[in-house]
């Protein structure tokens, strides 16, 4: 089970959260013009990396709010987690 | 009587408290400390089992946890039978009744033991050719036949009568394995005061040095020190000791399972205790110091009771102080066996060592050996062993350099110590996912790069010089715990170091021996040979085609005499070959274990409405709606479900009803922007809709398919009071949060769950308004004044009120939000009044056959995440005009708006009195080639009161067109004819709601 720290919890338990996929995809912002293709991308087109990934998550269980994570998805490390409308440090946490 | 071959003196068993346990119907004594296994071999008992393929006899092979033949069915009473528990791990205690598994009908005369003489046909990947035609034997013959062979010991047929615990628990550090090297590394690591756990699977701590008689650590004898170190770990407040403790997964980020063994060693255990212990541990740091397995050697017939691995012989004289035979013959390819052969001589036992290697490549211990006497044969091979249900002695012959097999001869022995070498205990460590790196000089796997947070130690590190273990456990401690400490140890030097050897060199047809790898799943080293000439060349496949290693030992003994076999037939590397894949559980688990307390009642939470008790006091069947326990019917006298449905249904058409809504989910949505943030998360309009009036609203999500439904109230201006469907509730409001948070974060609103807070209590019918009206007090319930889909607050029998005034009956109709507290007494209030009104309280049954009469949706029944508003004819609801709303984007697109999607549309089946099944399939023209296509599904089918007929409502393609026309729909055993009609079956106009 994974321990996920929620930027305004702390560390806490996988079976608390909820998984909401990739991170940084942007709803855009008048849909109406965009055509089908880009349409269908932003539905459904993910990068699945093997290695680093940003990836939503919500604190289903706790505070209910919603944040990024940076996980390494060979190892599933977390080395980050930050609130929605961060930037990741990159850095990796301690 | 201590049994025959109990050494008269030495072992680590109490004398002072002698046991007795009972296996097969005989009692045998015994002493404290001693296992089942050391227990009958003190008996001179080593045929305790069959296996499980051929039903050959078998004895132990090893003395710990890693043992596969001896399963022993241990029965502690009434719902506590518990088999396939290892009798070298099972500790004796007084009363303990155990059996034998797998034969019958009994350990000597076995009927399954022709398996033995039918083997031939008992090849490798033998199902799969065999059972592959005709195809409908399968079921009919082959599946339960196999089914009733097949599986080791007899599943319990009572409930477990036992407690099992569970607890959660952090450290800074977890120490695996508390042999040398994880003492050392739980001293050091508790030095600086973090907190550290050391676990053990065994009863008492030590590990090998529990039976190391010769070694010295720093000057003391090893057992002496040993209690030093556990008296100075008990004495540091920072350190938890847990023996009988397995760990037996390692999962992500540290999470460690450990399955803690309470009461099954106890003579009486008390009844409060519970018998085992889930632990759940999240450690900062581990420390694996979890031991080597030795491995057998391969020779035909080596798995005659009485023939162990050395070690274990050792231990079983040392630790035990039990003679496992009275002449052994030990078998070895390397060092460490002189050892177990020289403590056995100490001990008194006849001892000859025949090792592989030729002279010249023996260390010293050969001279150490030879000085006391023992005959060594070197350069020798074994050829196979004699006996059947005990081994009587080892044909041996001599191995010339260039492999050439001289004469054999034949020693007698009652008891043989084979060793092939060693392999460290990776399981834990590649759980972890770890990389392993192949060790040539070791000729064994070991840990290489670490995933986690965690080190390896010892033997488990492919170290196996005493000194060399305890100076790296302590390293490895120390690290743990964020120090750089390091301790030289002083210790006897450890006899190490063997030749590989796959298996032995016969002169033997090899196509007509059984020389066994894995003797749990009965695999020989024939079933590889014709695995690989079968083209199987991935140790993954021959893993699964021969099913050595998928035992439930997990191929302790045999994984690497089979990966080192199959690369040996392909002539290439062993690390070329790869090692399989290490899974939890490490050693077995029992399921009362891993489910704890989550039994019966506590499986799972049960939700309960206020009215809940009401309704059980009333008779009422309930259903499962999620967590939520739902009033199901109302059962009066002895009708079943169609009669008490019926007579619900009828009083809520002529009369009143009263239903328990209170599940609904309920969100309040509050703040400048709440209108806005309506407008952008429903397909509806918001804006323009009054305070005091509802609207049905629908929600889609991204990709333009239905998420859900629910009648919205406007209370305020900046204040909705959102229903949502009773599963729904919690994903709505994630899905809300979602949006509100991270895409619209600029919108000022609450979102705020308020399902507990409200009892809703539903009241349908034409009698509605006469039945409530004196209740209610603050709010003019005329029609005009309130009229449908409307809501008012104000009072009702006192209490404060949200009163809707819906109806998804059909009927005129008021849900009565109250205080959840309230619940009740308002209900009953409202029940009480009920008499002269003909009022019914009706269930959940009741309430869909009356909305599917009406053709109202159920989401979740009439849609399954692939239907659009359009489908179910609710194109109308939507509010074009919007820029934008989440799912808008999506129903433009091509397939969403393609002709023949599938449309919901009502069925009326030619025989009035067939009721459908629901998800029976639709077809134009039954008598169609197959595969015939399928039009659609149906969703919802009843038995209608009001329409004294049954009635459906179907996903059909293109169904809106098909109105009128004739379909065909799937019964159990054939088709039905029927008619498309519009999905609405009563009151199609809907007025009745307005009266
Ligand atoms: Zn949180």
């Amino acid at each position: 089970m994974l321990l996920i720290p929620c930027p305004y919890c702390g560390d806490r338990p996988e079976i608390e959260f909820r998984g909401g996929g990739e991170a940084h995809i942007a709803r855009p912002s008048d849909p109406q013009t965009i055509d089908d293709q880009a349409w269908a991308e932003f539905l459904f087109y993910r990068t699945n990396p093997k290695g680093l990934m940003a990836e939503r998550w919500n604190h289903a269980h706790g505070c209910q709010r919603w944040f990024n994570a940076l996980r390494d998805t060979v190892s599933d490390r977390i080395l980050e987690s930050y609130k929605m409308g961060e930037k990741p440090i990159g850095g990796g946490r301690a | 009587m201590a049994g025959r071959n109990r050494l008269p003196k030495g072992g680590r068993v109490d004398r002072s408290k002698p046991v007795s346990i009972v296996f097969n119907g005989r009692t045998l004594a015994g002493f404290a400390g001693d296992t089942v296994a050391s227990l009958l071999i003190a008996h001179d008992i080593h045929f305790v089992g069959r296996s499980f393929k051929y039903h050959r006899p078998r004895g132990f092979l090893s003395h710990g946890s890693d043992e596969p033949n001896a399963l022993l069915s241990v029965d502690r009473g009434p719902g506590k039978i518990d088999p396939n528990n290892r009798a070298t791990v099972a500790e004796a205690r007084d009363g303990l009744v155990t059996h034998s598994q797998n034969h019958w009908p009994s350990l000597e005369f076995d009927i399954g033991a022709i398996n033995d003489v039918l083997s031939p046909v008992f090849v490798a990947g033998f199902y799969y050719k065999t059972f592959m035609w005709p195809r409908r034997f399968w079921d009919s013959v082959y599946e339960p036949k196999i089914r009733a062979a097949a599986g080791l010991g007899r599943a319990p047929d009572a409930p477990d009568a036992d407690r099992y615990a569970n607890r959660h628990a952090h450290c800074d550090v977890l120490v695996v394995g508390a042999g040398p090297a994880g003492l050392a590394a739980a001293l050091a690591g508790s030095e600086t005061g973090k907190r550290v756990f050391l676990a053990d699977e065994q009863a008492e701590m030590g590990g090998t040095l529990l039976h190391d008689l010769t070694s010295a650590i720093d000057g003391k004898p090893a057992q002496a020190w040993v209690a030093e170190a556990l008296a100075e770990l008990r004495s540091r407040g920072n350190v938890t000791l847990l023996p009988r403790s397995t760990a037996f997964g390692y999962y992500n980020h540290n999470h460690i399972a450990l399955a803690e063994r309470l009461t099954d060693h106890l003579d009486n255990a008390p009844a409060h205790l519970p018998r085992e212990r889930l632990w759940q541990v999240r450690a900062g740091e581990v420390v694996l110091a979890t031991g080597a397995h030795e491995r057998p050697l391969v020779f035909a017939d080596n798995d005659r009771p009485g023939i162990l691995l050395a070690e274990s012989v050792r231990v079983f004289v040392n630790r035990y102080a039990v003679a496992p035979g009275r002449k052994v013959v030990f078998v070895t390819n390397g060092a460490s066996a002189y050892a177990a052969a020289l403590d056995a001589a100490a001990a008194g036992i006849d001892v000859t060592l025949v090792d592989v290697r030729p002279e010249g490549d023996c260390g010293p211990e050969l001279a150490a050996l030879r000085a006391k006497g023992a005959t060594v044969l070197t350069g020798h091979t074994v050829l196979a062993a004699a006996g059947t249900r005990r081994v009587t002695g080892l044909a041996v012959a001599p191995l010339s350099p260039a492999g050439k097999i001289g004469t054999r001869k034949t020693l007698a022995a009652d008891c043989v110590g084979m060793s092939g070498g060693w392999t460290p205990s990776v399981h834990l460590f590649s759980q972890s996912r770890g990389k392993l790196r192949f060790d040539p000089a070791l000729d064994a796997f070991v840990p290489d790069q670490a995933v986690q947070a965690q080190r390896s130690a010892g033997a488990a590190n492919g170290r196996y010089d005493l000194g060399e273990i305890l100076s790296e456990g302590f390293a490895a401690g120390s690290a743990a715990a964020g120090g750089d400490a390091s301790r030289a140890f002083t210790a006897t030097p450890t006899p190490t170091g063997f030749s590989p050897v796959r298996v032995l060199p016969t002169d033997a047809d090899p196509a007509r021996v059984k020389a066994f790898i894995d003797f749990q799943n009965d695999v020989t080293a024939k079933d590889i040979h014709l695995a690989v000439r079968e083209g199987f060349e991935s140790v993954e496949h021959v893993k699964r085609y021969t099913t050595t290693g998928m035992a439930t030992d997990q191929g302790k003994s045999s994984n690497m005499n089979a990966l080192g076999l199959v690369a040996g037939i392909l002539e290439k590397p062993l690390p070329a070959v790869g090692t399989t894949t290490f899974r939890p559980p490490y050693t077995p688990v029992t399921f009362g274990t891993l489910i704890g307390p989550s039994r019966g009642p506590l499986f799972d939470p049960a939700r309960k409405t206020p009215v809940h008790g009401w309704a059980e006091e009333q008779g009422a069947r309930f259903e499962d709606v999620g967590l939520w326990k739902r009033a199901w019917y109302f059962p009066r006298g002895d009708e079943d479900l169609h009669e008490a449905v019926a007579r619900e249904c009828a009083a809520v058409r002529q009369h009143v009803g009263i239903f328990d809504a209170t599940t609904l989910g309920k969100i309040e949505i509050v703040g400048p922007d709440a209108a806005e943030f309506m407008n952008r998360i429903y397909v509806n309009g918001w804006l323009k809709l009054e305070p005091g009036r509802c609207r049905y609203g629908l929600m889609l999500k991204e990709d333009g398919y239905i998420l859900d439904d629910g009648v919205v109230a406007r209370l305020a201006v900046d204040r909705f009071h959102v229903t949502t469907t009773t599963g729904g509730a919690p994903r709505v409001l994630a899905h809300m949060e979602d949006y509100l948070q991270t895409e619209w974060p600029e919108l000022n609103v609450f979102l705020t769950s308020t399902t507990e807070q409200f009892a809703v209590i539903a009241v349908q019918g034409p009698k509605a308004r006469e039945l409530i009206a004196p209740l209610v007090t603050g709010i003019d319930l005329a029609n005009d004044a309130f009229p449908h889909m409307a809501v008012r607050t104000g009072f009702i029998c006192g209490v404060p009120t949200r009163l809707f005034r819906v109806s998804f009956t059909g009927e005129l109709g008021f849900e009565i939000n109250v205080p959840a507290d309230y619940g009740r007494a308002v209900w009953e209030a409202i029940f009480a009044r009920g008499g002269a009104f003909g009022l019914t309280p009706y269930g959940t049954e009741t309430m869909h056959v009356l909305r599917a009469e009406r053709g109202f949706v159920i989401i979740g029944q009439e849609t399954d995440g692939t239907v659009t508003p359009d489908d179910l004819g609710l194109g109308g609801m939507i509010a074009r005009a919007k820029p934008d709303f989440v799912g808008k984007r999506s129903l433009a697109r091509p397939d969403l708006e393609a002709p023949g999607r599938k449309q919901l549309v009502g069925i009326l089946t030619d025989d009035p009195t067939l009721v459908l099944d629901e998800g029976a399939q639709i077809v134009a023209d039954r008598d169609q080639p197959i595969p015939i296509h399928a039009l659609g599904h149906v969703t919802s089918s009843y038995w209608s009161p009001a329409c004294d007929r049954s009635i459906a409502l179907a996903l059909v393609e293109g169904g809106r067109e098909r109105i009128g026309s004739e379909i065909f729909v799937t019964t159990p055993s054939s088709f039905t004819k029927a008619t498309v009609t519009a999905p609405a079956f009563f009151d199609a106009a809907g007025e009745r709601v307005h009266a």
